[in-house]
């Protein structure tokens, strides 16, 4: 998995790519936890478009990453979620923690 | 029931090897001619179980991940995951959606994910001695 990371004033966008699990997750974390820190984006979009995989791993991705965000009063927003990991979003009611956006177009 | 094919895969407990294992077992489903939900489901359940192997089973060392499937006459996938681990105590409460005993970015929805997507799962423990994860899901089809 690799993710891009783009920035358009308050808003961080990081673009995943690839599957999402155990592995990949841990791998991918810490950049993205960097970046966070050093930008500190009221909003952090996390833009699902490329990813053809994600299994209960990648909630707790999102659920770190909500926690970091919300510690300093930003707001996670997902978009671009493919039907295929929807089910396990659902699941986890990921749709509580965070709004979703059907489409946003990459910086 | 009868079977009508068989596999057996051993891989070590490295995460790593989370991507392989999935896709191998949802490979060997292929041959009943799943959608593609069916696919992600099978492969979604399989990475939970194989990843609990993982995290769970061998924390001080690398240990065997035994995954095993085979296929019925009546359409049905019967997929085991076996380690030889540390063993869950207390079953009930590891199955318990968000219960995780770890923490961290552990979402502790591993097994909520495999009962929601497979048709039957069965967890048999033993502290000390190991687990053994058994999931089975009939596949439809394009019907």
């Amino acid at each position: 998995m690799s993710a891009r990371i783009f920035y358009e004033k308050d808003r961080m966008t990081v673009c995943l790519d690839g599957e999402i699990d155990h592995h990949s997750a841990a791998i991918i974390r810490a950049g993205i936890d960097e970046a966070i820190l050093t930008s500190r984006p009221r909003e952090l979009v996390l833009d699902f478009g490329g990813i053809t995989f994600m299994d209960s791993s990648g909630i707790g991705l999102v659920m770190g990453r909500y926690r970091l965000l919300s510690s300093m009063g930003g707001e996670i927003v997902m978009t671009n979620l493919p039907e295929s990991i929807s089910k396990v979003m659902k699941l986890a009611g990921l749709e509580k923690i965070g709004r979703i956006e059907e489409r946003m177009n990459a910086v | 029931m009868k079977v009508t094919n068989e596999m057996k895969l051993t891989v070590e407990s490295r995460s790593v090897n989370e991507g392989f294992a999935r896709v191998a077992v949802t490979a060997f489903a292929s041959q009943l001619d799943p959608t593609i939900e069916e696919i992600n489901d099978i492969k979604t359940a399989v990475s939970e179980a194989v990843t609990n192997c993982i995290v769970h089973a061998y924390p001080e060392k690398v240990g065997r991940i035994y995954i095993s499937a085979s296929i019925y006459d009546n359409l049905t996938v019967r997929i085991k995951i076996r380690d030889s681990g540390v063993g869950i105590p207390d079953i009930r409460k590891a199955m318990e959606p968000l219960y995780t005993s770890l923490g961290g970015e552990r979402a502790g929805l591993g097994f909520a994910v495999m009962e929601s997507f497979m048709d039957k799962i069965r967890v048999r423990s033993v502290v000390g001695k190991g687990t053994t994860v058994t999931l089975e899901k009939k596949i439809r089809g394009r019907d």
